[in-house]
């Protein structure tokens, strides 16, 4: 791990830009507490996680899943009671230039953190001043990190940015609650990209807004990451709009990583039984109108978490071992594979036969989805609704 | 395993228990110091009618701001209409008392966390409907009614002793709709009961709906923004943009066979994993300003196929298929003033993408 002087951070992020495709942030064994001691409840465990340039990683899981938390502890933006206990999270600045995230001191994370890392955070209203206009909010961005520009310059590049998420440059003088959610957020995303960063954690950016808009803006990003070559991780609880928009997708649950995959194998060939469960609780648009049953019970207290398996309690296919030993987030699949794929499973380790369907056949690279094709969500036995409900949340 | 649209269609002609008519809601808007000040409203809901019948969901489906919620909590008589005609059972519904109609309709809100009140356990919430409505008399029945109504949403007899911060955010859900229940209604409002939860959890509370509909005949009002869910669940969709129904129909033929070019955008937004390439948005944009709505069709000045009627004149609720009505210009033809077009059309789709091919009629109207 070479760690880098502060002075090359300085350097504009494009000089040593590596080629798509390379690991940008590595995660390994991240591990995050709220509180400390034996109090201390364990939001993310033992987390890896690779994000490569110019992609979307997609970030999926439910509420307490720990997703906000890893992107808050890998931007280093956790706030007490939450404690980073272990692992690192390397980004790879550029060829043979590599920072630790979770190692770097302040004045490294300062030069570091808009420049090359950005955030876009879920309540525009809240992340935007509410009384500071948005041209003096980009301005400030500006004239904190790029001291070159002079007053003309921030203003030409204000405009340029809002211009790049499609908003007028009379903008500038408006306030955020002058502007729609939607405006709001493009806001936000012309901000952080505002230093053309490398990377862009996007947190439930879309989750308020309205379906159309949400489209609109998904669009302009697909647009934008193609045009400056970002790489964005893309966190949301909503699978079915991650599955279009992302390259590659990992599943939390109970502060772990369940799953990981490219969206297209995870969608129509999931090996873990609460991706699948997950994929089972979207409605389709098309098709017949089957009756579907969701994941039954609820997701685990984290201040009190099962043993074993974090899923066991609610997995359909719990065998014995399950409810003891912890399965680790293990490759899967063939070696020459369209792409790496990991689960953490036991009925993925070969040492049972699985069910059919997480053995599906994984789509081939050239394979196009079409409608109707979706995979078919097996009946669960705890299907009646009734039963189901009243294991939820056993635990509170 | 039956579907949730397995129930029984019942025949169009029985009175709706509940039904709208021309509902219309104006909220005044106080802006100081403009020419405008006076008389200045937001037209938040105009001219929707609506008819919820006997064991039959009805799925509302809209963005924020549509009016979905208004026309909810105006079917709950929550809030008075500005003018518009509500009847229960065919009569109408200002004759009764109160307490007397939320005996009959009733309301589940959206956010369970916010609907239970936190210092009172399950128990509590559940008794108290009853004894306001004299349905418990004495203390024994009381306790088994209340047995009786966690059993109808799948709750533990456990739960009577819990305060609402010992239960999930599902388990909270059911309880709000037990409470609901607790007075027999024969009509459910639920206003976006599942957005709140977790995705995991939502179609337990869905698939409770549907049993409820089958079970106890109720008739559903489910306001939703997600159009998918809506699919999922109910019989009949009414699609609601900038305060107007603008299609209606039965789910799978309004989803499947879209005939509004809103709906179309709708759908087309919606996430679908299915989807084999990004989809094409046609009218991009967002809602108008209620304060002034534009004339004719509320959606013309996004719409992709809109035409010189559509900045005059309001479009009339056109029949394309049977029980399936689009506002819709696109849809007109010479006979829509007086008697509809023979026959159902094969693809409305096809024919609203190819408004080109056909002339714009009634433009002179």
């Amino acid at each position: 791990m070479t760690s880098v002087h502060v002075g090359t951070l300085d350097q504009p992020a494009a000089a040593g830009r590596a080629l798509p495709g390379e690991p940008l942030l590595e995660v390994t064994g991240l591990c995050v507490d709220y509180g400390l001691g034996s109090d201390a409840v364990h939001a993310v465990l033992d987390a890896d996680l690779v994000l490569h340039r110019g992609e979307v990683l997609g970030l999926a899981g439910e509420s307490g899943s720990g997703k906000s938390t890893f992107a808050y502890a890998v931007t280093r933006l956790l706030r007490a009671p939450g404690v980073i206990t272990g692992g690192t999270a390397r980004f790879h600045l550029g060829p043979d230039r590599d920072i630790d995230l979770l190692g770097a001191d302040e004045a490294q994370l300062r030069r570091l953190r808009w420049a090359h890392v950005a955030v876009v955070l879920q309540s525009a209203m809240n992340a935007l001043n509410p009384v500071l206009s948005i041209g003096d909010q980009l301005g400030d961005v500006l004239r904190a990190h790029r001291p070159d520009l002079d007053r003309t310059g921030r203003r030409e590049r204000s405009v340029q940015l809002l211009d790049m998420v499609g908003i007028a440059a009379d903008r500038l003088r408006s306030y955020p609650h002058e502007l729609s959610g939607g405006m709001r957020q493009r806001v936000m995303i012309a901000m952080a990209l505002a230093l053309e960063p490398q990377m862009v954690i996007m947190d439930e950016p879309t989750t308020a807004l309205d379906v159309v808009t949400q489209r609109e803006i998904l669009e302009e990003l697909a647009g934008l990451r193609d045009r400056l070559g970002f790489a964005v991780l893309f966190i949301t609880h909503d699978l079915s709009l991650l599955i279009e928009i992302a390259d590659s997708i990992a599943i939390m649950y109970g502060g772990r990583i369940v799953e990981q995959a490219p969206a297209e194998a995870l969608f129509r060939a999931p090996r873990h039984p609460y991706t699948l469960g997950l994929l089972g609780s979207f409605p389709s648009l098309h098709g017949p109108r089957v009756r579907m049953t969701g994941i039954a019970g609820s997701p685990p207290d984290l201040r009190d978490p099962p043993a074993g398996c974090p899923f066991h309690p609610r997995c359909h296919y719990v065998m014995e071992r399950c409810r003891t030993e912890l399965p680790p987030l293990r490759p899967v699949g063939r070696a020459a594979g369209p792409a790496p794929r990991a689960v953490a499973c036991w009925l993925q380790d070969g040492s049972v036969p699985a069910p059919a369907e997480l053995t599906r056949p994984e789509p081939g690279p050239g394979h196009t989805a079409g409608p109707g094709s979706a995979p078919a969500i097996p009946a669960t036995p705890a299907d009646t609704g009734s039963t189901a409900a009243d294991s939820e949340g056993g635990a509170a | 395993m039956t579907a949730p649209s397995a129930a029984p269609a019942l025949p169009a002609t029985a009175t709706p228990v509940l039904e709208a008519r021309s509902l219309v809601r104006h909220f005044p808007v106080r802006r100081t110091g403009r020419l405008t000040g006076r008389g200045t409203v937001v037209h938040a809901v105009d001219d929707v009618s609506i008819a919820v019948r006997q064991a039959s969901i009805t799925a509302v489906v809209g963005e924020s701001g549509c009016g979905k919620s208004t026309l909810t909590r105006m079917l709950a008589r929550l809030i008075r209409p500005t003018s518009g005609e509500l009847l229960l059972d065919g009569s109408p519904a200002a004759r009764r008392a109160a307490r007397e109609y939320a005996g009959v309709v009733q309301m589940v809100l959206q956010d369970p966390f916010a609907s239970l009140n936190p210092v009172h356990t399950v128990g509590y919430h559940l008794a108290r409907p009853l004894r306001i409505h004299g349905l418990g008399p004495d203390g024994r029945s009381l306790d088994h009614e209340i047995a009786s109504l966690l059993e109808r949403v799948a709750l533990s007899r456990q739960s009577v002793d819990k305060y609402p911060h010992e239960l999930s955010g599902g388990q909270r859900q059911r309880v709000a709709i037990a409470r609901a229940l607790a007075v027999r209604p024969r009509v459910l409002l639920a206003d976006e009961p599942v957005s709140m939860l977790d995705v995991s959890i939502r179609l337990g509370v869905l698939n409770l709906l549907a049993d409820l509909r089958e079970r106890e005949r109720l008739a559903i009002v489910y306001v939703t923004h997600d159009i998918a869910s809506a699919r999922y669940l109910g019989d009949e969709i009414a699609v609601m943009y900038a305060g107007q129904i603008i299609e209606r129909g039965p789910a799978a033929t309004v989803t499947d066979q879209p005939s509004h070019p809103y709906t179309q955008l709708l759908l087309a937004a919606a996430p679908d994993p299915d989807r084999p390439s990004p989809p094409a948005l046609q009218g991009r944009g967002a809602p108008p300003s209620l304060v002034t709505p534009p004339a004719g069709c509320r959606f013309h000045p996004r719409c992709p196929y809109a035409m010189a009627v559509c900045a005059q004149q309001a479009p009339p609720s056109i029949k394309v298929a049977s029980g399936h009505v689009s506002a819709c210009w696109l849809h007109a033809t010479d006979a829509d003033r007086t008697i509809q077009a023979p026959g159902p059309r094969a693809d409305p789709l096809a024919q609203a993408r190819r408004p080109n091919s056909r002339p714009p009629r009634g433009e002179n109207t």
